[in-house]
């Protein structure tokens, strides 16, 4: 049978193998000129994004809004960084996205830890409630977290986006981080108990260090959802000295509508560290986004 | 081993964080926006218990075009189904064929899935500009000048004008997803039926798409409750208008609990969103199970 195989590829290779790969060539060069052109589609505004950030009004409005800029000028991002308070939203948003990942991290490893080795009665429920979370669209929780963090005096403070974040990075997170659990083998802390470690030192010095690869699928993840939403923080911070980058600009560019410059300026600085993120880590960003599908 | 498995000071201490945080910011709000949506009142005042009231004014009676919302995210839906996921698709087939550079043809397309909506809603915006946009300024460049308009304030086009960058953005996104399917089949399937003379369309409808159905499934699901639940974009780009002619169910919600202090009008919006989505995921996996076992 294996020889059957072999020798018809290798006849229907010898027969006319000039006329094959002559076909072939010609139209792969068709799809991938089609993959060019939408790589070009996807990335063109970007570039565009970028180009016109340089430019000053009199290019913008004065015809010269596609080409290259006449002079690199980096006045737009200074004047978006320091008048248009960019600078102050940036930090903002490293502040609450930071929080976010160090707190969610913890929580998603150690309550993951609990549900997967500990022995407890509720612990099948525990992980069934949290993973239902994955299917909370965040609309449905907009106006009654706005009436609680008022409540809790929390409104217009970081904690107002940080609480919510962790909330719902935690069902995704523990998903990820139970069924990696699932697979170590329980060897190593039997060892450490052996040795007489009690219960958090097994947790901190033997399982916490073999978690990293999907705390760090879970991280990214995090990043993605916190440092681009938009919902909740529009509704709970009205403080300017506290708005994130999304929220920062969209009001930046509602009051300064003709200054395309620094708008553009500070869509790029919001952008950069996205992509400088992703550009090493593409592969891994790719899988990150990706699991939340593979559930289904 | 089993006693430190047990200690139960330590199950509270890893689980109970994360459970609380989950119940403030999750589990309550659903109850209370369901809740909230059978009161009539303005978030400051008393308020009373209207039952059902607010979800027949939904569409019967309904003044402010919450019927023509729930058409206009009908209408995405359906154009998210047939365009952008047979681009999709067709794209994954491409590229998985196994092309030079297929990493960094993925990466590129995935890069608008990773950016902050808004960076995209301003960038696109900016393109639509009527003046000054990317997108009248070639079409007069090519000579198509009579077709440049103001699209996003014109109601014919505002809606399909909102879709152009859902599109562009999450294109990647499922293309990733079908691209991550198709790989994952034998390649030894594709040698056989090469061998036997299929072409390669051939190959990729009677092999390929069905062989990757299951996530096939999972991205209509996703672009189906994806558009009943759109926000951010059309928030940025339109916020609904001109005239409701881009209006979905979130941004009217959004308004009528932000702007018009409707707290319990816009609460039965919500969750009528969280309801419908998981109506029609039921609808949409019954409907694909029947398909299956009529199959088989």
């Amino acid at each position: 049978m294996e020889q059957v195989k072999k020798q018809s590829i290798k006849s229907s290779f010898d027969s006319k193998p000039k006329y094959i790969k002559k076909k072939l060539s010609a139209k792969s060069l068709i799809l991938v000129v089609t993959l060019i052109i939408v790589a070009i589609i996807q990335l063109y505004p970007l570039i565009w994004l970028v180009l016109v950030s340089f430019k000053d009004n009199t290019e913008i409005f004065g015809g010269n809004i596609l080409g290259l800029p006449k002079a690199w000028r980096l006045s737009n991002y200074s004047s978006a960084l320091i008048s248009g308070n960019v600078g102050i939203y940036f930090l903002n948003s490293v502040i609450v996205t930071a929080t976010t990942i160090i707190i969610s991290s913890i929580l998603i490893a150690t309550s993951s830890y609990a549900i997967t080795r500990m022995k407890w009665k509720y612990s099948k429920l525990t992980l069934i409630i949290f993973l239902l979370g994955m299917m909370v669209p965040i609309h449905s929780t907009l106006l009654p977290l706005f009436l609680i963090l008022r409540k809790l005096h929390i409104l217009n403070t970081y904690w107002s986006l940080i609480i919510p974040y962790v909330a719902f990075a935690l069902p995704m997170g523990i998903f990820v981080m139970t069924s990696f659990l699932e697979g170590i083998p329980k060897e190593l802390e039997e060892a450490a108990c052996i040795d007489g470690c009690n219960i958090y030192q097994i947790f901190f010095k033997v399982v916490l260090p073999l978690l990293r690869p999907s705390l760090a699928t879970v991280a990214i993840f995090t990043y993605l959802s916190s440092w681009n939403e938009l919902m909740f923080a529009n509704t709970f911070l009205n403080n300017p000295n506290l708005k994130t980058l999304p929220v920062g600009i969209m009001s930046m560019a509602g009051q300064h509508a003709t200054e395309w410059g620094p708008i553009l300026a500070g869509l790029v600085i919001a952008t950069l560290p996205t992509i400088l993120i992703y550009i090493p880590l593409s592969n891994q960003v790719q899988k990150s986004l990706m699991t939340g599908a593979v559930k289904g | 081993m089993d006693k430190v498995l047990k200690d139960k000071k330590a199950i509270f201490l890893f689980v109970f964080p994360a459970l609380l945080i989950f119940f403030v910011a999750i589990i309550l709000p659903i109850i209370c926006s369901a809740y909230y949506s059978l009161l009539s009142w303005d978030g400051i005042g008393k308020a009373t218990f209207v039952e059902f009231k607010n979800y027949v004014n939904l569409f019967v009676n309904n003044k402010d075009g919450f019927t023509k919302s729930v058409q206009n995210s009908f209408i995405l839906a359906t154009l998210s189904v047939v365009v952008q996921l047979p681009l999709a698709l067709l794209l994954a087939l491409i590229l998985a064929r196994g092309v030079k550079g297929e990493g960094f043809f993925r990466t590129i397309y995935f890069i608008p899935v990773i950016m902050s909506t808004v960076v995209i809603g301003q960038l696109w915006m900016k393109i639509y500009h009527p003046d000054y946009g990317m997108l009248n300024i070639i079409l007069e460049n090519i000579g198509l000048g009579r077709y440049a308009h103001a699209w996003l304030a014109d109601p014919k086009t505002a809606l399909f004008a909102v879709f152009v960058p859902i599109l562009w953005q999450y294109i990647g996104y499922h293309m990733l997803l079908m691209y991550a399917a198709i790989k994952s089949v034998s390649p030894d399937i594709y040698e056989a039926a090469k061998i036997d003379g299929a072409s390669e369309f051939k190959i990729a409808t009677g092999i390929t798409i069905p062989l990757i159905k299951p996530i096939l499934q999972v991205c209509v699901v996703f672009a189906v409750t994806g558009s009943f639940k759109a926000f951010d974009l059309i928030y940025i780009i339109t916020n609904g208008g001109p005239l409701h002619a881009s209006e979905v169910p979130s941004t009217l919600m959004y308004n009528t609990i932000f702007n018009k202090y409707l707290y319990g009008y816009g609460s039965a919006m919500s969750t009528f969103i969280i309801v419908e989505c998981l109506i029609f995921t039921l609808i949409m996996r019954k409907l694909f199970e029947a398909k299956k076992s009529k199959e088989n």
